[in-house]
């Protein structure tokens, strides 16, 4: 058996093993997979973090455009090239850490205003757009469609399923009666759906096994 | 096997069993069909459907975690784009993907040039790596890429290099390929991207995620869809290929039948105990 003489790899070989051993009992050597795990990736983000964030997009163009090197000066923005103008965010951001202090944790509140515009013009826009217009415009579609039975079948099945569903979820009438029926069938609906969604949860999580195994085997082992 | 003995059975049996049927399939392949399904079918097309030469957006939007899933489809959908001669433009949206990215990036690169087929980094491709600020950076790209991504992974200016002499924004693209394992991904793709600058777009995802995204496939909004290593699998079957993800098909529909079967079980076992309890 030709096993790999690469450290990284039999390190990264280990720790996975240790991190099966659980599937057995608890034991130290997971414990210490685990605080390992935990450590090393805080330090990881951390660090990567402040290079591809803070220091990327915040402290080197700030050196930048006081460095004096930058023809314009430092308040000669354009697009992409904000220069001295980055103060204000950097400001806000540090905004943000007053939530330490009791008395100034106000302050943060105006960062946290910036930030939830922000992303909620973005994500109104972007939702109304993608997901509303789009799919109501999607679900509008003939029931019958001459001479592709199947596709028809699809269709009635999707229409079905689609107010079904939309009626489960209305809680003003109490489900007896007519409505009580129609939100039965949208349950149905709703559990298949379910279903499907656990069914590509499993395949994801088996997929990840075999990643390990895969690794186990090949980078490790070299058995293929 | 009577109820009582699969009620009180140790759970551990069930990882073995389970650690096994995936563990055989790897070292003796067995080679159960892979039919690839319509939304594979679809993302192949779209690619297929690019003008060769073109230059198109793939923003491979993960990280470590997800390389069984992600890192086979990204593979095989460069290779498909590099026979077309496409102009591959690389983005990365989670901070700790880029080196995985690079790395997949330069070994595909170099399958190429074993062969004797020049690939430039800068002029074939390019990866621009990392930006912070998710829907903030696709928006922001609409209005000029070079300005989003001042300096590509390499920190070489983007203005300098000549695959993005011509890229402006999203209408210099012929189509986005986004490999995504959640957050942000096909979903922000979708709503700040194709619906907002009308950019054809296909995706490639983890199968935990796959049913969020079925609905875009079905209005039209996405031309295609792979969904986790299924979803791989087929794409390498209907391009001749037998990579990672082949591999992996085996003990997959080993561990889904084994699955199935525990279910099923659970609930004989749940229903031989509601009888047992009825007076």
């Amino acid at each position: 058996m030709n096993v790999s003489t690469d450290f990284g790899v039999w390190v990264g070989a280990l720790l996975t093993l240790f991190i099966f051993s659980f599937l057995y009992k608890d034991n130290p050597l997971y414990k210490l997979a685990e605080h390992l795990f935990v450590g090393v990736s805080a330090g990881y983000y951390i660090v990567l973090n402040y290079w591809t964030v803070i220091h990327a997009n915040l402290v080197e163009p700030l050196a930048a455009a006081f460095g004096g090197h930058l023809s314009g000066g430092p308040f000669h923005a354009q697009q992409g090239d904000y220069r001295a103008f980055l103060v204000l965010p950097g400001l806000l951001g540090l905004l943000l850490f007053s939530r330490l202090f009791a008395r100034a944790e106000w302050l943060s509140r105006w960062s946290l205003a910036v930030i939830i515009g922000v992303y909620a013009g973005l994500k109104t826009t972007g939702f109304a757009q993608g997901d509303l217009v789009a799919q109501v415009q999607a679900s509008l579609q003939p029931l019958w469609i001459a001479g592709h039975f199947w596709a028809s079948v699809n269709a009635i099945l999707f229409t079905v399923g689609l107010l079904t569903s939309l009626l489960f979820f209305y809680y003003s009438r109490e489900h007896k009666g007519v409505l009580g029926g129609v939100s039965r069938v949208g349950v149905w609906f709703l559990m298949i759906s379910f279903g499907a969604g656990y069914g590509y949860t499993v395949m994801s999580r088996v997929s990840l096994l075999i990643g390990r195994f895969q690794y186990l085997i090949e980078d490790w082992l070299h058995l293929r | 096997m009577p109820i009582a003995v699969l009620e009180k059975l140790d759970r551990r049996w069930l990882f073995l069993v389970l650690g096994l049927l995936v563990l055989g399939p790897l070292l003796w392949p067995i080679g159960l069909p892979v039919v690839p399904s319509r939304p594979v079918i679809q993302f192949r097309d779209a690619i297929a459907a690019v003008p060769q030469g073109s230059t198109v957006l793939m923003s491979c939007d993960y990280d470590p975690a997800s390389r069984p899933e992600l890192v086979p489809m990204t593979v095989t959908a460069l290779r498909q784009l590099w026979d077309r001669h496409c102009r591959v433009v690389v983005t990365v949206l989670w901070n700790g993907g880029p080196a995985l990215v690079d790395q997949t990036i330069e070994s595909v690169a170099n399958e190429y040039r074993a062969r004797g087929i020049r690939l430039v980094d800068g002029v074939d491709y390019v990866n621009l790596g990392y930006k912070s600020g998710n829907e903030a950076v696709m928006v922001l790209m609409g209005q000029g890429v070079k300005s989003t991504f001042p300096v590509d992974q390499h920190g070489r200016p983007t203005s300098s290099l000549p695959i993005l002499r011509e890229v402006r924004n999203y209408s210099s693209f012929a189509l986005l390929v986004n490999i995504s394992a959640g957050y942000p991904g096909t979903k922000e793709w979708e709503q700040q991207v194709n619906s907002r600058f009308h950019l054809p777009m296909v995706s490639g995802c983890t199968a935990v995620s796959a049913p969020e995204y079925y609905p875009y496939l079905q209005s039209g909004q996405l031309r295609g869809m792979l969904g986790g290593m299924a979803g791989a699998a087929e794409y390498e079957k209907l391009r001749g290929e037998r990579g990672p993800a082949t591999h992996g098909m085996d003990a997959q529909s080993l561990a889904h039948l084994f699955i199935a079967a525990c279910i099923v079980l659970g609930n004989v076992v749940h229903w031989g105990r509601r009888r047992g309890a009825r007076p």
